[in-house]
């Protein structure tokens, strides 16, 4: 896999804007930036601990038919931990639906804030752009708080600010393949384009895409399956956090520019004279 | 025949949706619950007066995981 770009690639003398405590979205600061699916958990008790690992603050939930019989309260449980709740629309697959399941999660859970998706293709679940863009526009207008999940296009990554919508959610690659950022020249690209937090969602598979993506400039990470479907979920929510964390902090550090040769960490200066150079006697 | 939850059932037209939510065992007040009548959202609100027509298409929905 070539380099990935870094913020070198932003122009020179670019302020860094985003360098800030806390992410802000629609005027609701937030701590983490660490955004927890909770899809794909064995069980309600791991995804508990794992949001105290994450120690996330805003965690997406489906709205999907009652089943009386079912054990445990989601619902309860994402209330004891005390983290916001981001409804998400997905499996629909047209404007109309998206639209019909926001309103009904906000009934459900009091929230207008509503992680849309549009899924165009069964097989990568790829966003469908048009009703994508015609279900953020309605429910933009509606009163939602919209954040949408995209491929990572930066054209319609702005299209959807221009809308209105609070953020936008670019995958790095399809949901629950964890191949990581597939393109970060466009993840970087994005970041430029718009003006709302970029939330990186889809694709991660490790510590390090994550860390990746915020190095990146992305404003935070939206982990699911990567978390939820690892070995050990919690210990994997404690290293998303951390490389998140470490992530942030090197993107506001500047790192480096990329050379291609070396460039001494130990000056020559005051280099001792230990007579001619040859070979070891 | 009312459809509940892509079932049917025996919830007679002129039930109201709180009347369907007690079959399913949820409290009025359920936190956590959505309703929608043939595809339109039923607000909370209208939930004890929303008498069902025959034929109702009536969809009970909850939080489930999911990313």
């Amino acid at each position: 896999m070539p380099d990935p770009p870094s913020a070198q690639l932003a122009p020179e003398g670019e302020p860094r804007a985003l360098d800030r405590d806390g992410l802000e979205i629609a005027g609701r600061r937030l701590h983490s930036r660490l955004l927890l699916g909770t899809g794909g958990f064995p069980s309600l008790e791991l995804l508990a601990q794992a949001i105290a690992a994450s120690a996330s603050e805003l965690v997406t939930v489906a709205l999907r038919r009652i089943d009386p019989s079912a054990r445990g309260s989601l619902t309860d449980l994402l209330a004891d931990a005390g983290v916001q709740l981001l409804p998400n629309t997905a499996g629909c697959h047209t404007a109309r639906d998206a639209v019909r399941t926001a309103q009904l999660a906000r009934e459900a859970f009091a929230t207008d804030w509503v992680k849309l998706e549009v899924i165009g293709d069964e097989d990568t679940l790829l966003p469908d752009a048009p009703e994508l863009l015609a279900a953020a526009e309605e429910l933009v207008a509606d009163g939602f708080v919209v954040l949408p999940y995209t491929t990572d296009d930066p054209v319609l990554a702005r299209r959807l600010v221009d809308i209105g919508c609070a953020a936008v959610m670019p995958l790095g690659s399809p949901i629950g393949s964890g191949m990581g950022i597939r393109n970060p020249y466009n993840i970087s690209l994005i970041r430029e384009a718009v003006d709302v937090p970029v939330v990186l969602d889809a694709g991660i598979g490790t510590a390090s895409d994550a860390a990746l993506a915020m190095e990146l400039g992305c404003d935070a990470v939206m982990a699911a399956s990567a978390i939820a479907r690892a070995e050990d979920p919690v210990r994997m929510a404690r290293a998303m956090r951390a490389a998140v964390e470490a992530g942030r902090l090197a993107r506001t550090a500047g790192r480096i520019p990329r050379r291609l040769f070396a460039t001494p960490s130990t000056p020559n200066e005051g280099l001792a004279d230990l007579g001619p150079s040859g070979p070891l006697t | 025949m009312i459809v509940l939850n892509g079932q049917s059932s025996d919830v007679r037209p002129g039930e109201t949706v709180a009347a369907v939510l007690r079959r399913l065992g949820l409290q009025a007040d359920a936190r956590g619950v959505a309703v929608a009548v043939d595809g339109e959202v039923v607000p909370r609100p209208a939930w004890q007066t929303f008498a069902l027509a025959e034929d109702a298409r009536v969809e009970v929905l909850t939080a489930m995981q999911g990313g």
